[in-house]
């Protein structure tokens, strides 16, 4: 199987076609045929795990095949620990979703589940794409189906959101493109000639010259910010959430955001290291504010999905912060936090989801006491907030401990402040979530409507175990997933020291 | 023992996952009750297992490591699932799961006919498995993880009863207060990782003993404060006392486990586990001395003037964790111990006996509308009068050899100002137990005898407070003071976990030598100070029937000194206020969002003034493809 990775990408592509030519009421077949191909791309993802030398920070499964002649552009995928455990995210998270729809999306079934399982595979070519080309085509076309997802199946205001989802994250795209282009151009292993090869580029882009590495920096990172949202890019985050349909949101949260973390790992740090020591200071102070920022605003929020939605800007700040950090422990932590909160923030959508198709309101105030008529439901809420939170022996508490004791000496930060301000996040996120259950699920069950709200069916139970199941796992033996990404981080960090330690040897023979 | 003793903590483990899964579908309090006590008391038994073995090592050597499964690797943090059984750790295991299978017994009582009792079994099997996490951790994350663990239970059990509206908010403050600590917590970890590279308590303690460190390094006085802080948040000392009081509103029996004999001592036993920091950091035990000190003063004085049963044990807890840090704080890390021992057998049995009272009084606290419930209510009067007397101090209960030994401390170590203040406290302590007392159990019924017939508790009930009250009785004399001459047991068992730390105190501060009369002459003075404050509160209260509004002082203790509406006021308000009405509505949705939309909403004005260009009449273009061409024509010629 060596080329186990194309085939995980396009299985999803491709068969998701055939679902087009299927007769629209037949819809049992349509959902279970999106199920089955998701789950099946779930145990090609668990093969390509078994596969996997964890003992080596190198890229595998290399495959490079000529694709446009003209720019000098390889269809050129592989992967490192990073990437793998972002695609097993991937695998592990669409099936849930053809769960979580299952019933509730009743309109225009054909195209939702086509729209999911393109994603899914462009989703793991973005985290797999070795050459820039490949690797902004995935990025650029992952932006249509979710369009259409949230444009279609979203809420009221849908339009103003899916719009301003799509336009603010192109308009980062954009400045990542220029940047491709410009880096292509600069470090082309043949003068004059274009190169979107990221080993080629990585060698050269190390050495240029710090004022054009901060202008290429800028130009990838701004777009990858955007994604994440770093505070202050994060104002799409929250419509769009509001508006996005359950599963658009768990996607959304859980992956696509991962695609700007992903980003900032794989390209900024490694292709232009000059540049990212420079600037880490104006990061890493932006994903402290947006760690605060995004507490206090959770705590405020009157509807759940904007409370959650503001809560993953404060954990995404972490994620940021850990990579700026440039320790091992904090990379490694900010890693397994990119995990961390696909599942615990996914899971909160799931939960909030479930609750929405019972009363068809996210109003915060609308429920109290909920927790007699839905014991489970209330337990499993409970467990995933502590998650959130980052109670030990929980999966949470795994990537916060690690990026901020990482973070708390690391040299590249240079101060210890931003860790300590990042730390007030542990008591903010027990403010915002506990207080969220706290008003959805406790005290007397007052409102009529409310007292003949149903428990978690056993369908519905589906999408959210296989999370749980990771939830504690995590928590308590994190080295499986941790020694699955140490190498390739390590890698990174030295490769990364080396290029420093190149520059300054560069500068002295200017 | 290492083939056996992982039990300890599956066991409770494994009682909170069956009555949590499957508790429900088995719908037998029997069953719920019955087993969940069971791997508590099995629990005990390993603990005691582990005493004999301690005990069997050659007293220099009395510590032994336990590797279970690796935890979290990265980089060059390697932490594991490893315990540390030695002494202080087992004589803390002791306790809780003693105590707590005490506790566990008397719930299956107390909890009868409770909608939710199997998950109440649940919580509190997990609050002893998270509870024995923290006391045999031999690293801080490790550490830390039972100290958040029992955090949860303590929220859990907090708003156990969840459909009564004030629960939720008790439980939420609780957590939140004790997050605040934990910050504290976190950041000394930190600072030990980067500074010493290990997070291993074992590690940290034998390379502060090496002797390369002057006495009150920076870096040691802050990491010292900063695991005091989280101490005072879970061990509810100034200033972050405040959620336990609002804990009552849990089940009581979980008032008496949690928020009184163990949960609660954590800090205690954060310090001194790590005793030779706060040794080397002498200035920072000083602060600690001084919290202590007031917390003790300020609680003792608040629960003077409470009438609600649970709260005036609740504040008397705090005042006595209070007199548990003065011991640390005077580096009597074995006293501190000590007293928590006795603590958790007198204040448990008090905390019962006031959830024996509140049964048989359909649910009342409130202690004005109580009284004369002496004749009806035998054995919980008696065992709660041992335990009042013990508290107070009366000779030779269990409660008079811990704090008398803590009194002298202070004297010896300080002087007479803090001496004073503490003998002042207990002399209140004495008081307000003694008053609660009296209108408890004396006088004549203040309530609807019509309506409450009070009874006698039942045996599940009375057998703990019968055991309690007899520990409480008998427990101190396993320490006995040196003046008596004979040997002191408990002492003599903790001293190889001080040793060093009391060495090197010694070798900076040498302990001068008292003679014995000066402790004689303490020990009379606070017997009588305590035997005055109880007679005056028996006199005072016990035929008392008239409660007039408070005025004046009285009413700022009642309302305890305002020290929630001042953080109302000042913290939790105002982040509440500046969070929605700036930071979201005004920052976040007028400026940044403001700013992106009219970012795009420039785009938008721009293409709209470019489309008139647009036209679709031909001439227009035509036109402009011939300005074009000139002003091409024209630069070609003239550039």
């Amino acid at each position: 199987m060596s080329n186990i990775l194309s085939i995980l990408i396009f299985f999803p592509i491709i068969l998701s076609l055939p679902l087009i030519f299927f007769k629209k009421e037949n819809t049992l077949l349509i959902k279970s045929y999106a199920l089955g191909i998701s789950l099946i791309t779930f145990l090609l993802s668990v093969v390509l795990y078994f596969e996997f030398d964890v003992t080596s920070g190198d890229f595998q499964f290399i495959e490079i095949t000529e694709w446009v002649k003209v720019i000098n552009s390889n269809y050129y995928v592989g992967i490192d620990g990073i990437s793998l455990l972002l695609i097993l995210l991937t695998t592990f998270i669409i099936p849930l979703c053809v769960f979580a729809s299952w019933n509730t999306i009743n309109t225009r079934m054909k195209e939702f589940y086509f729209l999911f399982l393109v994603m899914e595979g462009s989703l793991i070519g973005v985290f797999s794409s070795l050459d820039l080309i490949l690797f902004y085509v995935f990025w650029e076309f992952i932006l249509i189906p979710m369009y259409f997802i949230i444009g279609i199946w979203g809420g009221e205001d849908r339009i103003y959101a899916t719009i301003k989802f799509f336009l603010y994250t192109l308009a980062g795209s954009v400045l990542l493109l220029i940047g491709i282009i410009w880096v292509g151009f600069l470090c082309s292993p043949v003068q004059g000639q274009f190169t979107s090869d990221l080993n080629h580029i990585m060698k050269m882009s190390v050495l240029l010259p710090l004022n054009k590495q901060i202008i290429l920096f800028i130009l990838f990172t701004l777009g990858f910010l955007i994604k994440v949202p770093l505070f202050p890019f994060h104002t799409w985050l929250p419509d769009a959430h509001v508006q996005a349909p359950t599963a658009g949101s768990v996607v959304l949260a859980a992956l696509l955001l991962k695609m700007g973390t992903y980003g900032l790992i794989r390209f900024s740090l490694t292709l232009f290291p000059a540049a990212f020591v420079k600037l880490t200071p104006y990061i890493a102070i932006l994903a402290v504010i947006g760690i605060v920022y995004g507490g206090l605003l959770s705590i405020v929020q009157k509807d759940m999905k904007k409370l959650v939605a503001y809560s993953s800007v404060s954990h995404l700040g972490f994620v940021v912060l850990g990579t700026f950090a440039l320790t091992v422990e904090a990379v490694q932590g900010s890693v397994i936090q990119m995990v961390n909160h696909g599942l615990s923030t996914g899971a909160l959508f799931l939960i909030v989801g479930m609750i929405y198709e019972r009363r068809h309101t996210k109003e915060i105030s609308e429920f109290g006491g909920l927790r007699k008529v839905m014991p489970v439901l209330a337990g499993i809420f409970l467990l995933i907030s502590l998650s959130s939170i980052g109670l030990p022996g929980l999966n949470g508490f795994i990537g916060e401990f690690l990026i901020l004791v990482g973070s708390f000496g690391s040299q590249n930060l240079g101060s210890n402040l931003y860790t300590i301000l990042a730390t007030t996040a542990v008591i903010l996120s027990a403010v915002y979530l506990l207080w969220l259950f706290q008003r959805v699920m406790l005290g007397p069950l007052e409102k009529e409507e409310n007292k003949k709200l149903k428990d978690i069916s056993k369908f519905e139970l589906l999408s959210i175990i296989p999370i749980l199941i990771f939830v504690i796992w995590i928590g308590v033996q994190p080295n499986t997933f941790l020694k699955v990404s140490e190498n390739s981080v390590k890698k990174i960090i030295t490769n990364f020291e080396l290029s420093k330690d190149k520059m300054h040897f560069e500068e002295v023979k200017d | 023992m290492e083939n056996y003793f992982y039990l300890i903590v599956i066991l409770p483990l494994a009682g909170f996952a069956v009555n949590i899964l499957f508790g429900k579908r088995i719908n037998s309090e029997k069953f719920s009750g019955i087993f969940s006590s069971l791997t508590v008391f099995i629990s005990f038994i390993i603990s005691i297992l582990a005493l004999t073995e301690i005990l069997n090592l050659p007293e220099s050597s009395r510590i032994i490591y336990i590797d279970y499964l690796e935890w979290i690797n990265a980089g060059s943090i390697s932490l594991s699932f490893r315990f540390l059984v030695d002494p202080l750790s087992v004589i803390m295991i002791l306790i809780v799961t003693g105590v707590g299978f005490l506790i566990h017994i008397y719930s299956i009582g107390y909890m009868h006919n409770d909608e939710n009792y199997h998950i109440f079994f649940a919580y509190m099997n997990l609050f002893i498995f998270a509870m024995l996490i923290l006391l045999l951790a031999d690293n801080f994350v490790l550490l830390f993880l039972g100290w958040e663990g029992v955090g949860l239970c303590s929220y859990l059990l907090i708003g156990f009863w969840y459909e009564k509206k004030f629960t939720g908010d008790a439980a939420k403050k609780a957590f939140v207060v004790n997050r605040i600590g934990d910050f504290g917590f976190m950041i000394a970890m930190f600072l030990i990782f980067i500074n010493f590279n290990t997070l291993n308590i074992s590690d940290f303690n034998g390379i502060l003993s090496t002797g390369n460190f002057n006495i009150n390094q920076p870096l040691l006085i802050t990491i010292a404060l900063l695991f005091f802080a989280g101490a005072t948040g879970k061990s509810a000392q100034i200033p972050l006392f405040v959620w336990l009081p609002d804990a009552m509103a849990g089940p009581t029996p979980v008032s008496a486990l949690i928020h009184a004999a163990t949960m609660v001592t954590a800090g205690v036993y954060l310090v001194a586990r790590n005793s030779i920091l706060y040794v080397l950091a002498p200035d920072a035990t000083f602060i600690i001395l001084m919290v202590a000190v007031l917390t003790a003063i300020i609680t003792a004085s608040i629960a003077i003037r409470q009438n609600d049963i649970k709260k005036i044990l609740a504040y008397s807890t705090i005042s006595q964790l209070g007199f548990m840090f003065i011991a640390l704080g005077n580096f009597a890390f074995a006293v501190a111990i000590f007293h928590l021992m006795t603590h958790s057998f007198f204040k448990a049995l008090l905390f019962l006996g006031s959830g024996s009272v509140i049964h048989s009084m359909n649910d009342e606290q409130d202690i004005t509308k109580m009284g004369g419930l002496k004749s009806k209510m035998k054995i919980t009067y008696l065992t709660f009068i041992i335990g009042a007397l013990a508290i107070s101090g009366i000779p030779p209960l269990s409660g008079f050899f811990s704090k008398d030994e803590i009194l002298y401390k202070t004297m010896t170590e300080y002087g007479s100002l803090i001496y004073i203040i503490a003998l002042l406290t207990a002399g209140l302590t004495a008081f307000y137990m003694f008053r609660l007392v009296a209108l408890t159990f004396n006088g004549q019924p203040r309530y609807d005898t019509e309506k409450v017939h009070p009874h006698e508790s039942p045996a599940v009930i009375t057998i703990p407070l019968i055991i309690l009250a007899a520990l409480s009785a008998i427990g101190g004399f396993i320490g006995l003071p040196h003046y008596l001459g004979l040997p002191n047991l408990f002492g003599n068992f903790l001293k190889p976990v001080f040793e060093k730390s009391l060495a090197l105190r010694n070798s900076y501060s040498p302990e001068m030598v008292h003679p014995v009369s000066l402790e004689l002459i303490l020990v009379v003075l606070s017997v009588i100070v305590a035997v005055i404050a109880i007679i005056f509160a028996y006199k005072k209260f016990s035929g008392k029937s008239e409660f007039p509004e408070s005025k004046g002082f009285a009413k700022v203790l009642e309302n305890k000194y305002y020290v929630d509406e001042f953080y109302d006021k000042t913290v939790v308000n105002p982040v509440l206020k500046s969070s929605e009405v700036f930071f979201w509505k005004i920052f976040d949705i007028k400026i940044i969002d403001g700013f992106v939309n009219l970012f795009s909403g420039t785009f938008l004005r721009l293409a709209d003034s470019w489309r008139k260009f647009q036209s679709g009449v031909i001439q227009d273009y035509t036109t402009a493809t011939v300005i074009g061409i000139v002003i091409v024509i024209l630069y070609l010629l003239f550039k």
